[in-house]
């Protein structure tokens, strides 16, 4: 049972969150930025580009995920070539998740001291500097604790990309937990994610560590 | 080499600076000097660009600031070094990274680099500091730090804004004396905004008062604090307390006669007892200037003024 069934489906499960996340950070951490920079108070203010961006992260962000997902559906068959499996999981995960990436990034930007920013500004540092220089170099443990909440969400996420065919560990609780009254693999599923979940956060939680000074 | 004319600065619709006129000259020490809110601060950043400014002129080495485009404000900015209230250090960089930061913004190589830093480590005196993090260091360190990053660049002029107002008195003496120490060695032109007379008194030649975005007085620091007027004695919420009845005259010394047995002279001079009712000491640069309020009977008097005008001593009745 355990090398048949649940360790492809951890395999899957993993595969899943991480391409989505990794995936998520990169398409998260341009509007991060755009936002940061066009803020009132940013490097280079821009009310109207930040209101655009603002109103798309918050409507993407406003969907059910599995209603994202079936929206979704054409966009996956463009991109991966068909809609569903665990390759196609990737596709709803990685759009669902980058707003919400994009959000967190621009919160841990803007915890940077603004007299750092001041300082830096105040030495002939261009915006493009400050942004990767100082920003971002500041910032680095708030963008880890960010993408490791990321990669736990997302873990939650694809237990529901399962079940609409995405595979992994949440397919295998469905189908034989829930459909066919196997209680012990229910049980094991959920044991599995329970420590994926806590090794994740336990690493994040190290990263932070040596990194904040 | 800064001149500033008839400068108004608006944020939205509030003035916060008036009508402001100065010019400081190379070499200076210069003292902004005001209660917070005054404007200080803000005019300080007109003079590097952080802020700009609606009407009148700012120049700097004989360039109008406001007109700078994006990139000769950047280099502008080169010679202009700024040092602030709290240190504004990068958390995750240790020492040697922050001093050399600036220099790796514009380029210089690792070699240019090490020489600039390790050089400046030793000006203030934090060799042994190098890969330590601001976390690590006290108040009065992270501040030299700052400042050793505010030099790396070889700047002309140096920005100080309230640079010692997070410090305590022996760490505030100290970091004024790196302050003058550059000031005297490497010929840099520094511009220090603080709300503590103490911090102008030790180090600045000049300073202007600012109150509400107006500028109250200005002048050399030993006339500033030796004879200062109404709106100065306000400004330093300065009240002497002295007896009702007959006459109280102040006496002000100024560095010349402050060393001389003035008072003891005229009570033998003139023959007369009279009580001090009120005096002060103090230290304005290296120069010891005070005065002195004596409470003496009317009929004294006469004589008393024209002794004092006899010796050239400033004096007034109240």
């Amino acid at each position: 049972m355990l090398e048949k069934i649940l360790l492809p489906a951890l395999w899957e499960t993993l595969y899943m969150s991480l391409s989505s996340t990794l995936l998520a950070v990169i398409f998260g951490f341009i509007p991060a930025i755009a936002l940061i920079l066009t803020d009132k108070n940013g490097l280079a203010p821009n009310i109207k580009v930040y209101r655009v961006l603002d109103v798309i992260i918050n409507t993407l962000r406003s969907f059910p995920f599995i209603i994202l997902m079936i929206i979704l559906f054409p966009v996956t068959k463009i991109i991966v070539g068909k809609s569903i499996g665990t390759t196609a999981a990737i596709v709803p995960l990685t759009i669902g998740a980058a707003p919400f990436v994009a959000r967190l990034i621009e919160s841990a930007l803007k915890e940077v001291d603004i007299g750092v920013i001041e300082a830096a500004k105040s030495y002939g540092a261009s915006n493009f500097q400050i942004i990767f220089k100082v920003m971002i170099v500041e910032a680095l443990p708030g963008i880890i604790s960010a993408i490791t909440l990321t990669l736990i969400t997302i873990i939650g996420f694809s237990a529901m990309a399962g079940a609409v065919g995405g595979g992994g560990l949440g397919d295998v609780a469905i189908k034989y937990g829930y459909y066919r009254f196997k209680t012990d693999i229910m049980l094991y599923t959920v044991l599995i994610l329970i420590v994926l979940v806590q090794c994740f956060q336990s690493l994040g939680d190290y990263l932070y560590k040596i990194t904040k000074k | 080499m800064i001149e500033i004319k008839n400068l108004d600065k608006y944020f939205g619709n509030d003035k916060v600076l008036n009508n402001i006129s100065l010019k400081i000259d190379k070499g200076e020490i210069f003292a902004m000097v005001g209660h917070s809110g005054a404007g200080k601060s803000t005019l300080l950043r007109c003079i590097n660009g952080l802020e700009s400014y609606e009407i009148g002129t700012l120049k700097v080495f004989d360039k109008e600031v406001k007109n700078l485009s994006t990139t000769e404000l950047k280099s502008f900015r080169k010679d202009v070094g700024m040092i602030f209230q709290h240190f504004s250090l990068m958390q995750r960089k240790n020492v040697f990274d922050n001093i050399a930061l600036p220099m790796q913004v514009w380029g210089f190589s690792k070699d240019e680099i090490k020489v600039k830093v390790d050089e400046l480590l030793k000006l203030i005196d934090l060799s042994h500091k190098s890969t330590a993090y601001p976390s690590e260091l006290s108040g009065g360190q992270k501040q030299r730090v700052a400042i050793a990053r505010a030099l790396t660049l070889d700047p002309q002029i140096l920005l100080s804004d309230e640079a010692t107002s997070a410090l305590d008195p022996n760490t505030t003496t100290s970091i004024l004396d790196l302050l003058k120490k550059i000031n005297k060695e490497l010929g840099i032109t520094i511009i220090i905004v603080t709300h503590e007379m103490d911090v102008v008194k030790a180090v600045a030649q000049k300073a202007i008062l600012l109150e509400h975005g107006n500028i109250i007085g200005q002048g050399e620091i030993e006339d500033l604090f030796l004879q200062p007027d109404k709106k100065m004695k306000k400004f330093l919420g300065e009240k002497e307390v002295i007896p009702e009845d007959g006459e109280n005259i102040k006496l002000y010394f100024p560095k010349e006669i402050a060393q001389y047995s003035i008072i003891t002279h005229m009570a033998r001079t003139l023959n007369i007892d009279f009580n001090i009712v009120w005096g002060k000491l103090e230290k304005i640069n290296n120069h010891v200037i005070g005065s002195l309020v004596i409470n003496i009977t009317a009929s004294d008097k006469e004589s008393v003024t024209q002794y004092l005008d006899s010796k050239n001593v400033t004096w007034e009745i109240l």
